[in-house]
């Protein structure tokens, strides 16, 4: 049994969460829609990635430079990087900012599904913890994987749904239960996630945390979505705690049987 | 002294000689950047202190929107 201080916040590394979203910071229609979304969500957690500035064009302006930065924490991911060795460079340049030493470890394997090659995101978490990174690699739903992940050292895992910005949601619920069952670090479904009954499923699963971006950037009305998302992964977070009911091929009447009028 | 900068191959004014000259050149003395020289990263507190060099590789990145 939980505490109830456990229970509510996200524990990461020596770091502590009170929201259990953590929210990327891509593709919104624009940046004052951006920070309404990122406002309603009350996310702690906000993803980047890292890039090249334009030299022709300095003055472009920048969402995270208009963030008040005490109020969240980074998470840069290493996306687009295709080996570890990328991999930590991209995260050696974050860190160098001086405002972050979490990594979200992205390796891409196949540029058709966005899938990541796990052997070079093994390689490069094992190097970002040898230089104090807190590490939280994204992975495919692989059990095995996050479980050897674990052992190497790693603060979290971020197993997919299914590939980044389908909003096909969970499709393999039974690899991502295992994930959860066998973890003793937290376990962040990342990745399409398309709705928020999606992201209240993964938190029904155990899932400690819900990293996406899409299914708000992309929404209809992403200030709304944000707002739902939250919702949902707190519902989905207090169904969890709960304990759901066990589910059973016939009907059990919830009415008694006894005291009919004959 | 001719330089690489993200990419970009440029012509450095005669008084930019540091990595803190360069930023200034190209406006980016106040953007939150990080610096990479030939491949090392110049922490903040070493911009005024890096020199740079005829064919030196220099990228300059920041944070933007990503999932």
């Amino acid at each position: 049994m939980m505490n109830s201080d456990e229970s509510k916040s996200l524990c990461i590394g020596p770091y502590r969460f009170q929201s259990r979203l953590l929210l990327g910071t891509g593709k919104y229609p624009n940046f004052d829609i951006q920070r309404k979304a990122v406002e309603v969500s009350e996310a702690n957690i906000l993803t980047f990635a890292v890039r090249r500035m334009n030299v022709y064009d300095p003055a472009q302006p920048n969402f995270l430079e208009l963030l008040d930065l005490n109020r969240y924490t980074l998470l840069p991911n290493t996306a687009g990087a295709e080996n570890a060795e990328e991999a930590v460079r991209i995260a050696r340049l974050a860190k160098a900012s001086g405002l972050c030493d979490m990594i979200k470890v992205e390796v891409i394997g196949d540029w058709k599904t966005l899938l990541p090659d796990p052997i070079e995101t093994y390689k490069a978490c094992e190097l970002l913890l040898q230089e104090d990174f807190i590490v939280l690699p994204y992975i495919s739903d692989d059990v095995i994987l996050a479980k050897r992940l674990e052992k190497l050292g790693v603060h979290a895992v971020m197993p997919g749904a299914s590939p980044i910005g389908s909003g096909l949601g969970l499709v393999n619920s039974l690899h991502l239960s295992f994930i959860i069952e066998q973890s003793e670090i937290p376990v962040i479904v990342d990745a399409g996630i398309g709705t928020p009954g999606d992201a209240a499923k993964a938190m029904e699963l155990g899932a400690d945390g819900v990293l996406l971006n899409t299914a708000v950037a992309g929404a209809g009305d992403p200030v709304k979505m944000a707002a739902a998302m939250k919702l949902a992964i707190e519902a989905g977070r207090m169904g969890y705690e709960a304990g759901r009911i066990p589910m059973k091929r016939c009907a059990t009447a919830s009415s008694p049987l006894e005291g009919m009028i004959r | 002294m001719q330089i690489t900068v993200n990419g970009e191959v440029m012509e450095l004014p005669e008084m930019t000689m540091t990595v803190q000259h360069l930023l200034a050149h190209l406006q980016m003395e106040n953007r939150i950047v990080v610096v990479e020289l030939n491949q090392s990263i110049v922490h903040k507190s070493d911009h005024a202190k890096t020199g740079l060099a005829n064919g030196d590789r220099v990228e300059i990145v920041h944070f933007v929107g990503g999932g």
